[in-house]
């Protein structure tokens, strides 16, 4: 008589067990294959977020930045001329998409609203499986995306975003920017303001009221400061103001003799057409013209301005006369305006070059990590110095994140020849006068931490 | 005292817009009995009236000079408008420089035509039903109107000059010898203020000295009774939301030159300019223009740098103060009748 323990709860038992042991190797594989999040190892096509503002006021600026990834896509893909990838000083990318896989893209609006931004990116890193997430037109989105994607384990590749805090005390491992910021906007004007106007100045500062005007009233204050100017009084505006009448007339009243508009889009455009309209500009102070600056320059802003720019100083990330004007140095340039022009039938915006420059950056990195992996593209990304872009040579910083290149001193043109003939070059302020250290105060001191990079999954 | 004659004068002009923005509100609402968020809409849609004119005056056709070259180094294409083709280059650069002026003739028939096709085609649908219902509605058509606007001009906001006569500013310190430079004022906000009240004017005279504004006037305070003696006040009225809405739309024409329009500058105004009404008095018109100036003086004041060392912030919140008190101290506003908007 034989006995056998085998029953049918047995049976249940020993199945349940020799089920999940059999499974266990799956789940190691399954676990070594997405090491990360949205590894599109068994695809045939990678697909990238394109998250700018396509409604709100910076609806026109978002606009540009979409022309210019899609111009990006077409010539990863190996379609159209090429564009900048001919003079890219890194011959990784071949025009067969990223890693032979063809790119793809969806697209999301931020509305600039840091909210709106971070719903976009979320879907489109949760449904669409975007392997990183990049664009946007304001600082306070770049660092709220930024923080996201770092949580959700992807890439942030940054657009216009000028505050000192996206790779300063907000910087994150996985995010990354090629704008220049308002440290540098003020290393570099105040050099060619003092020799403009002069070391025996007093400045009034209007300052729109959120984190990117704080930044570059500091910025724009330390620097003129230093060679000798004087802050006669800041105040801080509402960034929904659109009637600044109220605030340029107490300027007239005081003794200052420059005033400094830390003011970006409509606010800019607004903030400056009543300075002018208010005679400013035709005012004797202090036996001196009376001036205005404009810290943050963009052809976009220039144009709502319409002529109330003409001889005002500002800095841009990037213009699209610099090879021209100034040189091979900025090569790149050409190649850009005339691929962009050609398919959009005028230049490009620095918003659109910046966002441009970004997807190509992206892509070599993967190509030479050899993996879609978002630690071993920051790994690639980290310390790399490239030219051919457009600004010359430059360095992606390992330590914060941030691009470090020439700054370009512009001045709103006087007789301009055509409707985007607005600004002019006053110089390219070399990248060493532009450069400051990783933990200087302004950037959030030795506190700031890029953090260990999530690859997520 | 020049500080302070400097703020009042900057006060006018905003004072203008908000006046004019709640004058035409309360006549919707005192005629029709509609609270119209609209409103706003109605002003963008009248200074997007001068861009189009201006666009219109603008359009061009290209010929192609040799000796020049584009960004793109290609021949250079060189726009000649076809109004100096119409009426000769002198005449021509004459009407592109006054396009602002020149638009309020566009505007108005452009304006009353928009007022007349909401009012018909969607507003009186809704005099029934609760004013929340109709905050809803004509909230909703405001947003679409701006996405109308923004689809077609952008959201840039697009620079419209003034004349180049009124360009400049005029030296208000020197003429009354308080010292060359010491008040400067812009030309066009002074004609901006002129202009609010030459229409102001104009529409009190209307309601005051015409049939037509008799029996409005009546059908506001009495819609029934007027209805009852064989008039049909139904038609009157929607001639005045007609009228409101180019009242509304002038104010933004005129506008253009002080801020450079974009799609979102109705909605900048509206919230205000239903402060001004409660203020001034639900059903007012004297107390909304009145409101209207006083409130634009006192946030004028409110931006000073002196007030805002003692106060920061008062800037953004004094109207919503000054609300605050009135309402308490005079709950019908500054010159509110009794019966209107209550139960």
């Amino acid at each position: 008589m034989s006995t056998s323990n085998f029953t049918r709860r047995g049976m249940l038992k020993t199945s349940a067990v020799a089920g999940a042991g059999l499974a266990v190797p799956t789940i190691f594989t399954a676990s070594s294959v997405a090491a990360f999040t949205n590894d599109p190892a068994d695809q045939s096509t990678v697909t990238l977020g394109f998250n700018v503002p396509q409604s709100g006021p910076y609806a026109d600026e978002g606009a540009d930045e979409l022309r210019a990834y899609e111009l990006a896509v077409e010539h990863l893909n190996g379609e159209g001329d090429g564009g900048m990838m001919q003079t890219f000083s890194s011959k990784a990318l071949q025009g067969n998409g990223i890693m032979g896989k063809k790119v793809e893209y969806v697209t999301g609006d931020t509305q600039t609203k840091s909210d709106a931004a971070r719903a976009t990116a979320k879907s489109m890193i949760e449904k669409d499986g975007a392997v990183i997430i990049t664009g946007g037109s304001s600082s306070g989105v770049a660092v709220a995306v930024q923080a996201l994607c770092q949580e959700a384990g992807v890439i942030f590749m940054a657009g216009l975003t000028h505050a000192n805090d996206t790779t300063g005390k907000d910087r994150k491992a996985n995010g990354f920017r090629h704008f220049f910021n308002s440290w540098m906007s003020g290393a570099a004007l105040a050099p060619v303001l003092t020799k403009e106007y002069g070391t025996d100045r007093k400045a009034y500062h209007l300052t729109a009221d959120y984190n990117w005007g704080y930044t570059t009233e500091e910025a724009i204050r330390n620097s003129t400061e230093a060679l000798g100017w004087e802050t006669v009084n800041a105040v801080k505006t509402p960034l929904t103001q659109t009637d600044f009448s109220a605030y340029i007339t107490p300027v007239l009243q005081s003794d200052a003799d420059v005033l400094v508009l830390n003011h970006y889009g409509n606010n800019m455009v607004n903030s400056l057409t009543n300075a002018v309209q208010f005679g400013l500009r035709d005012k004797m102070v202090n036996d001196k013209k009376f001036e205005i600056v404009v810290p943050l320059y963009s052809e976009l802003m220039a144009r709502g301005a319409g002529a109330a720019v003409k001889g005002i100083f500002g800095s841009q990330n990037w213009d699209w006369k610099l090879q021209k004007q100034l040189g091979d140095r900025y090569i790149g340039t050409d190649a850009f305006v005339k691929s962009f022009g050609e398919k959009y039938g005028f230049p490009p915006s620095q918003a659109a070059h910046t966002c441009y420059v970004q997807t190509l950056l992206y892509a070599d990195a993967v190509e030479r990590a050899g993996s879609f992996n978002p630690c071993a593209v920051v790994e690639a990304l980290e310390g790399f110095e490239f030219d051919g872009l457009g600004n010359g040579p430059t360095l992606y910083r390992a330590e914060d994140h941030q691009c470090f290149k020439d700054v370009v001193v512009v001045r709103g043109k006087e007789n301009p020849e055509n409707e985007f003939d607005l600004v002019e070059i006053v110089e390219a302020t070399p990248v060493d006068q532009v450069t400051y250290a990783p933990d200087a105060p302004e950037f959030g001191g030795a506190d700031a931490k890029l953090g260990e990079c999530n690859a997520g999954a | 005292m020049d500080a302070i004659i400097l703020q009042i004068l900057n006060g006018l002009d905003k004072g203008s817009a908000y006046a004019l923005i709640a004058l035409g509100l309360t006549l919707i609402f005192g005629t029709l009995g509609v609270v119209n968020f609209a409103h706003g809409a109605l002003f963008m849609i009248g200074a997007f009236c001068a861009v189009t004119v201006s666009r219109i005056l603008t359009l061009s056709y290209t010929t192609v000079d040799e000796t020049r070259t584009d960004f793109l180094g290609n021949p250079m294409e060189i726009e000649v408008p076809y109004i100096h083709n119409l009426v000769g280059q002198s005449a021509g650069d004459f009407m592109i420089d006054w396009a602002v002026p020149i638009s309020i003739l566009f505007a108005i028939p452009v304006m009353i035509a928009i007022g007349v096709i909401m009012e018909r085609g969607l507003i009186k649908h809704f005099y029934k039903r609760p004013h929340a219902d109709q905050i809803l509605v004509t909230f909703g058509l405001a947003i679409v109107l701006q996405e109308i606007i923004k689809f077609y001009y952008g959201a840039n906001p697009i620079p419209t000059p003034a004349p180049s006569a009124f360009r400049g500013s005029f030296d208000f310190g020197a003429f009354l010898g308080l010292g060359a430079n010491s008040i400067i004022y812009p030309y066009w906000r002074l004609v901006y203020f002129a202009f609010s009240l030459v229409i102001i004017g104009g529409v009190f005279a209307f309601l005051r000295y015409t049939t037509f504004g008799m029996v409005v006037r009546a059908g506001m305070a009495d819609r029934e009774t007027v209805g009852l003696l064989g008039i049909n006040i139904d038609r009157k009225f929607t001639i005045m939301f007609g009228i409101a809405a180019a009242v509304a739309g002038l104010a933004g024409v005129m506008y253009t030159p002080i801020n450079s329009p974009n799609y979102h500058m109705g909605m900048d105004f509206l919230v205000l300019s239903f402060v001004v009404v409660v203020v001034g008095g639900m059903g007012s018109l004297v107390g909304a223009v009145l409101a209207g100036f006083l409130l634009g003086i006192l946030e004028s004041f409110a931006s000073m740098a002196a007030v805002l060392e003692t106060l920061p912030g008062i800037n953004q919140i004094v109207i919503y103060l000054v609300a605050i008190i009135i309402l308490l101290t005079r709950p019908r506003g500054l010159m509110g009748r009794k019966g209107v908007m209550e139960e």
